[in-house]
């Protein structure tokens, strides 16, 4: 009897198929029972006779070309399969160029910056720091009239602790520009004003920052590009830039 | 591409015919790729093509001819015959009698050839031949069962000159 319930399980045994806990009794039964070890070396010698019967057909070298050359030209997924290598070594490309951007442009900061410390350090240490002298805006404007091909307001300081010294023409990467100059305490601080779109390599957005130990804040109003440098508090960098936008939009 | 040479052989063991089994390779790989976006991953992969592969045969014109639509009489509690000493295994052991094996294979009904297939030349579990022809696993132990009997059968009637 214990054979003929071993013999229904030598199929599955040969196969591999059994549970782990039948797969070692069935191990353990085999040894002493001659009767299903032939049954299970009959059944493995029919399953390898049909395993090496069975891979009989191989495919020619044409169906595999047409298989692989038709199917595409017959769906969209394999076309687009076709493309998407492309497509991503083209978006590749976009995030490449749009990283080296980023970076170019932060660099081009780096330097505009850089110039402008120049142009205020040479400013204060020049024995005329400023071509025209008066804390007038109503003077100072006016002077710029003819030398700059645009104009700009300066703010009435009234109560505030600043007042202007007076402005000098100022050239970065060659395009014209003012630098006015203010005076909070022993502090003296440059205002910088070009054109936009003479000042295209520099970043555009609002900047609160410091550089070269300078105290920095930039941005755009209208075609003009602001700069307020100096080594004056930050807070003072900022009242004096919030004066300056009020003037240019009123 | 993925199971290629498994496939056409498949193919030509349903069919019996090189350009049928060409045809139904390719439209295998057609309807593969059309409607890849129903595989879902993680599942068998290769059950999915065989399954293609067997659904396009099964209504083509000669699918429909095989006999895969014919009752067996019982899916379950299929008797294992006993072997005897000298076996039809036994004296094909030397392979020297490999065309007969191939006859006999062939002859046997298209619903025992493929799972004798399944199991023993693209050596899929009992779990993934169930997933392919979607039956029961306790029906593929006893189909299995059947066919090595049929196979057997007609090994000895070859030996004998039947």
């Amino acid at each position: 009897m214990a054979c003929d319930t071993w013999r229904d399980k030598i199929d599955a045994y040969a196969d591999a198929e059994l549970p782990a806990g039948e797969m070692r009794a069935v191990g353990e039964h085999l040894p002493s029972c001659p009767s299903c070890t032939a049954d299970l070396l009959s059944r493995v010698q029919l399953k390898r006779a049909v395993m090496t019967a069975g891979k009989r057909f191989s495919p020619s070298l044409d169906l595999r070309q047409r298989v692989q050359k038709g199917l595409p030209m017959e769906n969209k997924p394999v076309w687009l399969w076709g493309w998407a290598p492309k497509l991503a070594a083209a978006a590749a490309l976009v995030v490449i160029a749009f990283l080296l951007l980023r970076v170019w442009s932060a660099y081009q900061q780096t330097q505009t910056y850089a110039e402008l410390a120049d142009l205020h350090v040479a400013t204060l240490a020049s024995a005329t720091p400023v071509d025209v002298v008066s804390s007038d805006r109503h003077t100072v404007k006016p002077w710029f009239q003819g030398r700059l091909p645009f104009t700009f307001n300066l703010p009435e300081l009234g109560d505030s602790p600043f007042t202007l010294e007076g402005g000098r023409m100022s050239y970065l990467g060659q395009a014209p520009g003012a630098q006015l100059i203010y005076r909070i305490g022993n502090h003296r601080i440059s205002v910088f004003i070009f054109q936009n779109r003479m000042e295209r390599r520099l970043a555009s957005s609002d900047d609160r920052s410091r550089r070269l130990t300078f105290n920095v804040e930039a941005w755009t109003e209208g075609d003009l590009r602001y700069f307020v440098f100096g080594d004056a508090d930050p807070n003072d960098i900022h009242k004096l830039s919030e004066l300056l936008k009020i003037a240019a939009r009123s | 591409m993925p199971l290629f040479d498994s496939l056409y052989n498949f193919a030509r063991w349903l069919t019996h015919d090189r350009e049928e089994a060409e045809d139904l390779v390719q439209e295998t790989y057609r309807k593969a790729l059309k409607g890849f976006s129903s595989f879902q991953p993680g599942t068998n992969f290769r059950a999915w093509m065989y399954r293609i592969l067997r659904n396009t045969f099964l209504t083509s014109r000669t699918g429909l001819k095989s006999g895969m639509t014919i009752s067996l009489d019982s899916e379950e509690g299929e008797t294992v015959l006993p072997t005897t000493l000298e076996t039809p295994e036994s004296i094909l052991i030397d392979r020297s009698n490999q065309q007969m094996v191939q006859e006999a294979i062939g002859e046997l009904p298209v619903i025992f050839r493929e799972v004798l297939l399944f199991c023993d030349v693209e050596e899929m579990s009992y779990q993934e031949i169930a997933e392919t022809i979607s039956i029961p696993i306790g029906t593929v132990m006893s189909r299995l069962a059947r066919a090595r009997n049929a196979l057997r059968l007609g090994i000895t009637k070859k030996l004998q000159g039947v």
